[in-house]
């Protein structure tokens, strides 16, 4: 058997289910490999004791039965966990320890996994690096110096550096995809309203959508079935029925039509991208599949949408954070001068922007100038992706207009950061599902990734794609390990 | 369309977010560039567009009218940062 | 336009100015939990007792509607002859303060669930009808306090999320009459549905008072102010008054009106600016994302409309055409639907020989005379409807005087003792006989000939004399008609 860590999820509970390996063996596994790879700052929160604690009350009494039997998994720190510290990658929440548990982790737990720990990620979700939390980067486990990509970096780099054998992330802009493509992982970001979003700490409430983030297609479909369920308790959630998506996974896509969006050949697009796509595209003819040329007319117009969209929405939802019932509380002579200390010392810088652009964009005299336009060109792309979806099953793009950067190179160029998003942002505007593969690597040796978009609600067609185009692709990521201590 | 120092100052108010100088200063400037990338949505007539209400393609769904929480003030008020059992504790309004 | 005392009016040398009011009614839904949380609406708890990690706005908690909310405002609108709205939104109204937890009111903006309609009031002079604007379900916020600690305000945030209704009139009000008959014909509208129980001392019903003023005869309306908050009528009134000669004080002066927010100092009886214009909120309104549009199908409301009792308007109708009682009366019985139940009982127990002038004048003479007295609600009348209703029909078929029924009335007080065991206990029986009568006044006319004599030479006010005689001697029991005849006869 080979290293615990390095085998997959699907195999890691192939061996429990059989007693080849218990919960105790594979959760020390993972926290051992966890402790030695503090360079990686992957981890805001260990729950390492604990877990290995849970892992050996469960092999007392094993339900084999469960789809993730004693797995250890660690989870984006954007997730409330009851009684475990959960901070948003912030200073406002550092020391905040919610009583309850959000819908998706409890789904997870209730399908036997045990908790390692938090992960780290840009605060509040809002980066696209990982270099705006407030507990510091997180390395890309493919080599020292890059970013992971954001803001579910640390979830990315646990994956890819495999100190857990999968996780979840969110996803609102790209958050899972692109991180996932930067560090040589699956990620998927399911169709808006298949995750409940309660216990979730909101960004930007129409966007965002939990998702799994793995080393392969099939444990991301796997971990998809558990997650995604109808919730009550959100009233977005969505009564549809879901998929034993593992279990009706499938290499066979013959006939199966996919679009090529013209749009999506930027100007400055790097040779390497393009050429990416293009063995895609022959990847996917050899599975079966016919290639189809669209037209989604809007998507450059994608961008400034979200730009609006989504700090307006999170200027609402972070007026919560006001020292007043939790987290962080600057002393202030005044209510005003308190809330004012307050979210100044406890937002970070990038927090404190998007708040400001979310606050102008739906202030008296601008809200129709941007916010209702905003809204106006949203409908227009989803129409972009309704008509075109009249004529193909899926959408192939790549997923990021470039392989991971360098910590800091982006820092103080917003709108550079911005542009990481280009090809993600448009299917979070449309409430669309779509998966992020590895793909190839550039010239440096950085992974690429190819996204695949699929219709509202047909997560089995892109898990099935992506399966079957993985197979094709047969991408190795290479790790060096050159964090471990 | 420029965003000047005073527009970051109303900002900040309405956003009950401090701000000295310096850092209206760069802000205005952020602001500024992120605006003009947006700018582009300009470009496009949606006059005759309705606004996207919701992805989300369903109803709101009812809730039933039963009292189901029962008194959790202690986790309510654990988390708050003043020492007050049975109330939130704030700096009093200048009115 | 009415054209006498009930004008209210402003006079300042040649010019004469009227006051424009609109009000901005909340309304407490009554319902057992919050607009979209489970935690209990009850009054009166232990601070921070009802209070839900979605009401306190932690991270990651969301909105979920209570349907019943939604059907008591919708029947709300019914009751105000409102168009109800099948589609309509929530936003989210954005502003820091320490007893709003989101840092925004879930409320609705741009398209509320009810739309215009009408309320008429019953005026001394005629009807008067009041355009309703809209009606919409908003979140109410928690409670500052900030006389408890010198330093420091504490929040308790048993009230944040309590479903409230916002109900906007149109700017029809002309005097504080008019407002007064206005919350009150609001209040009595929805006591009668069961949507809002209408209890100001608690908090169920608060106003806005927006007023302005111009110069009567002029279509333009001025600037208003808003006096925000006002928790009883009598305090309405006060600021209205205060507000509106304060308003033509300015102009008189050639000053304009700064169009802002005031608040009602009880205390001193005036009303005093609220905010600087710096600090004017801007509420930046946009739909919730958190929720979806509401949608409700014409079943729902027919469903909803087959549900109305019959509201005080109908009832006033009905009671002048059945039971034949003046609009005056009816206006009354009907103001409350507590007293409209209670005169309906009154009026099922009286049976067949029921005799309405009689159940009228006893309900608002001596019961209401009682309640206020006691300050009693009708609900909790110390003599029941049915024991009212006995000792009515008592007096009408004559076992018992009027005069004699006011004792037993005020005997029944205690316990609400059957009237008719207390006549039998006491031997109150009225007494009728005309023999016994006839016996009882020869007596008197005996004992008293001179002043038998005196009447028969025309002083005439002796009769009274007699009457009371009699009266006397009966203990009161005399039957008085039967008395007036005999001693017509005998003199």
């Amino acid at each position: 058997m080979s290293d615990i860590t390095s085998q997959s999820l699907t195999s890691l509970v192939k061996n429990i289910k059989e007693k080849k390996l218990s919960s105790e063996d594979v959760t020390k596994a993972f926290v051992k490999r966890s402790e030695k790879s503090k360079e990686l700052n992957s981890y805001i929160s260990e729950d390492f004791s604990n877990a290995i604690n849970k892992a050996k009350k469960f092999d007392e009494k094993p339900n084999l039965d469960l789809k993730l039997p004693g797995i250890p998994m660690a989870v984006k720190d954007l997730f409330c966990t009851k009684n475990i510290r959960t901070t948003a990658g912030s200073k406002i929440l550092e020391n905040f320890v919610p009583t309850y548990e959000s819908t998706v982790t409890q789904n997870i737990w209730n399908e036997g996994a045990i908790l390692l720990g938090k992960l780290n990620c840009d605060e509040f979700a809002m980066g696209s690096s990982n270099e705006t939390s407030f507990y510091g980067n997180v390395q890309n486990p493919i080599d020292k110096g890059l970013v992971p990509g954001g803001s579910s970096g640390g979830s990315a780099a646990a994956v890819s550096g495999q100190l857990t054998p999968i996780t979840i992330g969110t996803d609102t802009g790209g958050s899972i995809r692109q991180p996932a493509s930067f560090t040589g992982t699956v990620g998927l970001k399911p169709t808006y309203g298949s995750c409940s979003r309660y216990g979730i700490v909101a960004f930007a409430s129409s966007l965002d959508q939990a998702g799994p983030m793995a080393q392969n297609v099939q444990d991301c479909a796997l971990l998809q079935e558990v997650i995604s369920s109808y919730d009550n308790k959100d009233s977005t959630s969505i009564d549809f029925k879901r998929n034993q998506y593992s279990k009706d996974l499938t290499k066979d896509i013959k006939g199966k039509k996919i679009g090529i969006p013209k749009e999506y050949r930027v100007e400055g697009m790097p040779k390497e991208i393009e050429e990416l796509w293009q063995k895609g595209i022959t990847y996917a003819k050899d599975c079966g599949a016919e290639i189809v040329d669209i037209s989604l007319p809007h998507t450059s117009y994608a961008l400034p949408t979200y730009y609006i969209v989504a700090p307006a929405e999170a200027s609402s939802n972070l007026a919560r954070y006001d020292g007043v019932k939790y987290g962080f509380r600057a002393k202030g002579e005044n209510l005003i001068d308190m809330y004012e200390k307050t979210r100044s010392e406890g937002f970070g810088a990038e927090v404190q922007r998007r708040i400001m652009i979310g606050t102008y964009v739906l202030s008296s005299g601008y809200y129709d100038a941007y916010y209702l336009k905003a809204q106006k060109v949203r409908k227009l792309i989803k129409n972009d992706f309704d008509e075109a979806y009249k004529k193909v099953d899926a959408i192939l793009t790549p997923s990021t207009p470039s392989s991971a950067f360098k910590i800091g190179e982006k820092k103080d160029d917003p709108v550079s950061m911005y542009l990481n998003d280009i090809f993600t942002v448009p299917v979070n505007l449309a409430g669309l599902p779509a998966i992020s593969i590895p793909a190839g690597h550039d010239a440096a040796g950085y992974p690429l990734g190819l996204q695949i978009i699929g219709k509202a609600f047909k997560e089995q067609e892109i898990l099935n794609l992506a399966y079957a185009m993985e197979d094709k692709i047969n991408f190795k990521n290479k790790i060096s390990d050159w964090w471990i201590k | 369309m420029s965003i000047n120092l005073k527009t970051i100052k109303h900002i900040s108010k309405l956003s009950r977010i401090s701000v000295d100088e310096q850092k209206a200063e760069k802000l205005a400037g952020d602001l500024n560039a992120i605006f003009k990338f947006i700018e582009k949505l300009n470009e496009l007539n949606t006059d005759k567009v309705e606004p996207l209400t919701s992805v989300a393609e369903t109803t709101l769904k009812f809730r039933s009218d039963e009292v189901k929480n029962q008194n959790i003030r202690d986790q309510i008020i654990k988390n708050s940062p003043e020492d007050n059992e049975d109330f939130f504790v704030v700096p009093k309004v200048v009115e | 336009m009415p054209k006498d005392s009930s004008e209210y009016l402003i006079e300042r040398y040649d010019n004469v100015y009227e006051v424009v009011i609109g009000l901005e009614v909340h309304a407490q839904v009554t319902s057992n939990s919050k607009l979209f949380s489970s935690s209990s609406t009850k009054f009166g708890a232990e601070p921070n007792t009802q209070v839900s990690l979605v009401d306190a706005a932690f991270p990651g908690m969301l909105p979920v509607i209570n349907e019943y909310c939604v059907k008591q405002a919708i029947k709300t609108g019914i009751g105000l002859r409102a168009q109800i709205n099948k589609r309509s939104v929530f936003d989210r109204k954005n502003y820091f303060y320490a007893d709003l937890p989101q840092g925004y009111q879930i409320s609705q903006f741009k398209y509320p669930i009810v739309g215009e309609g009408t309320v008429v009031l019953d005026m001394p002079n005629g009807q008067k009808e009041v355009g309703i604007e809209r009606l919409h379900l908003e979140q109410d916020a928690g409670k500052s306090i900030h006389d408890m600690d010198p330093q420091n305000t504490l929040v308790d945030l048993n009230r944040s999320g309590v479903a409230l209704m916002e109900i906007v009139s149109k700017p029809d009000l002309r005097t504080p009459d008019e407002v007064s008959a206005y919350i009150k014909k609001l209040r009595s509208i929805m006591r009668y549905l069961g949507t809002c129980d209408g209890n100001m001392q608690e908090g169920s019903l608060r106003a806005d008072v927006n007023v302005s003023v111009r110069l009567k005869d002029s279509k333009e309306l001025g600037t208003r102010c808003e006096i925000k908050n006002v928790n009883s009528i009598k305090f309405m009134q006060m600021a209205i008054d205060y507000e509106a000669n304060r308003q033509v004080d300015l102009i008189e002066e050639g000053k304009s009106i700064d169009q802002e927010t005031r608040l009602f100092d009880t205390k001193k009886n005036e009303t005093r600016s609220m905010r600087s214009k710096e600090d004017a909120h801007d509420y930046r309104y946009f739909p919730d994302p958190d929720l979806l549009p509401l949608e409700v199908t014409d079943e729902f409301i027919e469903q909803l409309k087959a549900d109305i009792p019959e509201l005080p308007d109908d009832k006033k109708k009905r009671f002048i055409d059945e039971f034949k009682v003046s609009a005056y009366e009816a206006t009354i019985l009907v103001s409350d639907i507590e007293t409209a139940k209670y005169f309906e009982e009154v009026v099922a127990k009286m049976g067949k020989n029921r005799d309405m002038k009689l159940a009228v004048n006893w309900i608002t003479g001596e019961l209401f005379a009682v309640l206020n007295n006691k300050n009693l609600e009708i609900s909790d009348s110390p003599i029941s409807a049915k024991n009212l209703a006995k000792l009515i029909n008592l007096i009408k078929n004559g076992t018992i005087s009027g005069k004699i029924g006011k004792t037993i009335f005020e005997l029944m007080l205690d316990g609400d003792k059957d009237p008719q065991v207390i006549v039998e206990e006491k031997g109150l029986k009225q007494e009728s006989d005309p023999k016994a009568l006839e016996a009882l006044i020869d007596k008197i006319i005996n004992d008293n000939r001179e002043k038998a004599i005196e009447y028969k030479n025309g002083k005439e006010k002796l009769f009274g004399f007699f009457v009371g005689q009699a009266m006397k001697v009966s203990g009161g029991k005399a039957n008085p008609q039967l008395i007036n005849e005999i001693l017509k006869k005998k003199l």
